[in-house]
């Protein structure tokens, strides 16, 4: 379930590392805010609309993937764009500082309290192939499979998706060959954010509510799961967010268990850490694949 | 020692994904000369570097320099046992002066630790004006002296070029390896880096060359050797290998011969 | 010759006596809680020191450098609180926050040095974060850390029986506890410039600074830039460990809410503000941001005055200004508010500098 929700904000880490070598950190921040902006939409849309629920969360999600698009594509106009010939540093500076600007304006625009997501689907749980899902988790997932391969549908099989892959390879050369390379940096900044507000819609839902801090240990999250299924990889993302998911909610389960008691559940939050500490150290590359060790 | 090559490479080998970059490359650099590396681009130069000067490791052979081997050491320690280089694109470190980027070189020369420099210690002192001193010698030598206390980022393309030279031979080595030192050089500058090679070889020292400027190639080097696309084709004296027919051969399917690239 | 550096000398001894005047001076004038402030500028000043040796010098982002500072704090607050009944000696225990912290520092680095830098940001982030997860969990079963109530009356440094808690009486003056911890500050902080701004003049500190300018010909320069990034790391720590040790000491109280993210990131602005690498920037920097939320408590009243009521929380524009000032000074400042000058070797004077650029 969080597996799903990692995977699709991995993509946004890895698709925006893999064109522009820069770990966006702000991406967590930008799932935070749309879960909030879809709070306030159905706030707003709901009283006045009297839509019914499933309507209404549909309309709350497109203005949440909107308002994202329009955050990804500013962050990355205003604050990567002028830094894309600076040394690494500052872009990596400029990135975080970018990440508590957000989040700080979002703590100022929603207030610190958490905002409950309201129940707009059917809860009752249910009986599927012997498992007892809910109807959320089961949309859930069914979302994230049709945002991935639609993903992959524009990636692979589309000018866009091939110009995309060319810039990842090499910007100069994509250029040479009449590639516009900024805009294909838009659209990477779109697409990501886009799944980002999917991203936050859901992990809302899911736990039935949302606040200004949400971004952060959930960023660093899906960026592990990037990093496990091979940054830069867009299969490894979606593994690597699903392997992340299993791993954090055994861990949890068992590290009671396994420390006799001495740790208990609230340090589910160490295993994806763990996980990136140890990928890191062992398998630099991924699941999937390519090389993160500095090149000579 | 002095019997064994200063550079000895045995069937070197690399891939790089379904590329085979280097396939089996043996040659000997003899001692005190300057050995050319020349081939069309893409034959596998700058990866035969790298993997010599332990910044890519091979797949297969190994590499004796002055009879010790030094595959699979990291890049530090090949410098450390004698094997500095150049990059084909400048690579200093543009913040610092020029004269700090030769002290950099001088750095496994000297022994002050933390303690030692913040203490500054009499050891550490004397250590520190005698790196101030040798890193002059060694711009002077270059020809960069008047340049020291320019930040290296702001130098000219040649003078940037002569100051990375003089932060390799900071280094101490026995083996000096260019990555293509007149790339980008204007005629007058060209001049001036020939005269500088070989009066390091003068020195003593040996100097492995990649260059593109077939001219300065044939006109300095002692001997020659010649890759094509992963393969040594032909080594030798200079007036040898240019009229060796495979390299003709070679240099027909890209540029011609004597035209650089 | 004589007299530029006799100018110098007098110089330098007024600017002693403001230093030392200085708490005098601002208790009168501006009021004690303002002392309290100039005290943890100086504290700051020498965390922002350490992570200046890591991110100004060897170019490495270190986004959890708090972690470092909260386990000189704890290691201070469990050795010399009821909390364990221990007390041990500060002079005993200083040593041991920078050893644990540097030590802490190179378990963290050894295996993520070798990364590419982004990867270190995110490890270290994690990592700062989890420190805090462990402090505020370690209550159960066995009590470490007692949780996010924190540790509480821990005893404050002595030095030859005297207290630092309670004023002194020194030839009819009275000097204040904050008075006597900003001199204890100012000493250590002083301690901190000296070795920061000795070692950027070294043979190791040339070689963490060509780590930053390119790390590919550092290592051609025969640099072991793994040992010397690692170096940097527990360096950097253990001034946070000692700057932690003496925050124990000096608050009384520590909980794992004061070594969040947040503080992290003020640290690391004070650095990148101030200017990265150049010690008297990151001075300045600290300085700045400390003093910045205290400033920003008088946009309560301003903004009553101009608007009729509070409409943004001082205390919430803090983080804000922080993160813009990142931004901002990332694009239009890199090297920060006060650069470090390119430094003339006395040595290369001998030939005229900034000669005509030949060759050309």
């Amino acid at each position: 379930m969080l597996g799903s929700i990692y995977a699709l904000v991995a993509l946004g880490y890895t698709m925006v590392y893999g064109i522009l070598g820069l770990i966006n950190f702000a991406h967590g921040e930008v799932v935070m805010v749309g879960a909030l902006v879809a709070i306030t939409a159905i706030g707003v849309l709901g009283p006045a609309t009297g839509l019914p629920g499933p309507l209404l969360l549909l309309v709350a999600l497109g203005v949440s993937v909107l308002a994202c698009m329009l955050l990804g594509a500013l962050l990355e106009r205003v604050a990567y764009r002028p830094l894309r010939e600076a040394p690494r540093l500052t872009a990596l500076i400029t990135a975080i500082g970018m990440s508590i600007v957000i989040q700080n304006l979002a703590m100022l625009a929603w207030g610190r309290q958490y905002l409950s997501f309201p129940a707009l689907l059917p809860n009752e749980p249910m009986i599927l192939l012997g498992a007892t899902v809910t109807g959320t988790q089961l949309i859930i997932v069914a979302l994230t499979a049709l945002a991935m391969v639609v993903l992959m549908g524009l990636v692979n099989r589309t000018r866009l998706g091939r110009a995309m892959r060319a810039t990842a390879q090499s910007p100069a050369l994509a250029s040479l060959m009449g590639v516009n390379v900024d805009r294909i940096v838009v659209v990477t900044f779109l697409v990501g954010s886009a799944l980002a507000a999917l991203a936050g819609v859901m992990v809302a839902g899911y736990y039935g509510q949302a606040h200004y801090h949400m971004g952060f240990m959930l960023g660093l999250k899906a960026f592990t799961a990037a990093v496990l299924g091979g940054i830069g990889n867009i299969p490894g993302a979606m593994v690597g967010g699903l392997a992340l998911g299993v791993i954090e909610s055994l861990g949890a389960g068992y590290i009671g268990a396994l420390t006799g008691g001495f740790l208990g559940s609230h340090y589910q939050d160490v295993f994806a850490f763990a996980v990136l500490v140890l990928v890191l150290v062992f398998r630099p590359s991924g699941l999937l694949g390519e090389r993160v060790a500095d090149r000579a | 020692m002095s019997t064994s090559p200063a550079l000895h490479l045995d069937d070197i080998a690399r891939a790089f994904g379904g590329v085979q970059a280097l396939s089996g490359v043996s040659l000997s650099v003899p001692a005190g000369c300057i050995y050319g590396l020349i081939g069309p681009n893409g034959a596998g130069k700058t990866t035969l570097f790298n993997v010599v000067t332990g910044f890519v490791a091979a797949d297969r052979g190994r590499c004796l320099l002055h009879g010790l081997p030094i595959t699979g050491l990291s890049v530090h320690e090949v410098t450390a046992r004698g094997l500095a280089r150049t990059f084909q694109n400048i690579r200093l470190f543009g913040e610092m002066t020029a004269l700090e980027n030769v002290m950099v070189g001088l750095h496994r020369q000297g022994r002050a630790g933390v303690l030692a420099s913040v203490l500054r210690t009499a050891a550490a002192r004397r250590e520190q004006a005698g790196f101030v001193e040798r890193a002059m010698a060694l711009l002077d030598r270059v020809g960069a002296g008047a340049q020291a206390s320019r930040r290296a980022g702001t130098l000219a393309y040649g003078l940037q070029r002569r100051v990375e030279i003089a932060r390799a031979l900071a280094t101490g080595p026995r083996v000096l390896a260019l990555d293509e030192p007149a790339a980008g050089m204007n005629a007058s500058e060209t001049d001036g880096l020939r005269e500088l090679i070989a009066s390091l070889r003068n020195d003593g020292l040996t100097v492995l060359l990649i260059e593109h400027d077939m001219r300065l190639v044939m006109g300095l080097c002692d001997r020659v050797a010649v890759l094509d696309r992963g393969r040594l084709i032909a080594e030798g004296p200079p007036a040898a290998v240019r009229t060796d027919p495979a390299v003709i051969e070679a240099y027909l399917g890209h540029a011609p011969v004597g035209e650089g690239h | 010759m004589r007299d530029p550096r006799r100018l110098r000398l007098v110089g330098l001894a007024l600017g002693l006596l403001a230093l030392l005047l200085a708490p005098f001076l601002v208790d009168a004038l501006l009021g004690r809680a303002w002392v309290r402030v100039l005290d943890l500028v100086l504290l700051y000043a020498m965390l922002a020191l350490g992570l200046n040796i890591v991110v100004g010098y060897a170019g490495l982002l270190d986004l959890g450098f708090v972690a470092f500072f909260a386990v000189g704090a704890y290691l201070y607050a469990l050795c010399a609180s009821p909390h364990f009944g221990l007390h041990l000696p500060f002079w005993l225990l200083l040593p041991a926050a920078a050893l644990l912290a540097a030590g802490v520092g190179v378990l963290l680095g050894a295996p993520t040095l070798r990364l590419r830098g982004d990867y270190l940001a995110i490890v270290t982030l994690g990592f700062g974060e989890i420190i805090r997860i462990f402090l505020n969990n370690l209550n159960a079963p066995v009590n470490l850390t007692n949780g996010p109530q924190g540790i509480t009356m821990i005893r404050p440094i002595e030095i030859a029986g005297v207290s630092m808690a309670r004023p002194v009486e020194l030839a009819g003056l009275t000097v204040p506890s904050l008075h006597l911890y900003y001199y204890l500050f100012l000493g250590f902080a002083a301690l901190a410039l000296v070795v920061s701004s000795r070692l950027e003049d070294s043979r190791i500190g040339r070689a963490w600074i060509a780590i930053r300018e390119d790390e590919v010909a550092a290592r051609a320069c025969g640099v072991n830039t793994r040992d010397l990034k690692l170096l940097a790391f527990a360096l950097g720590a253990s001034f946070g460990g000692v700057a932690g040790a003496l925050y124990a000491s000096f608050q009384g109280f520590v909980s794992p809410e004061s070594f969040g993210l947040t503080e992290s990131v003020m640290i690391l602005c004070m650095v990148v503000l101030g200017g990265m690498g150049h010690v008297r920037g990151v001075v300045l920097g600290a300085a700045l941001l400390v003093a910045l939320p205290e400033a920003l408590r008088y946009t309560g009243p301003l903004q009553r005055a101009l608007l009729g009521s509070v409409y943004i929380e001082p205390s919430d524009l803090r983080l804000l200004l922080f993160g813009l000032a990142l931004v901002l000074v990332a694009r239009w400042r890199p090297a920060g508010l006060w650069p470090s000058p390119v430094r003339r070797r006395e040595l290369a004077e001998r030939h005229a500098p900034g000669g005509p650029e030949s060759a050309q």
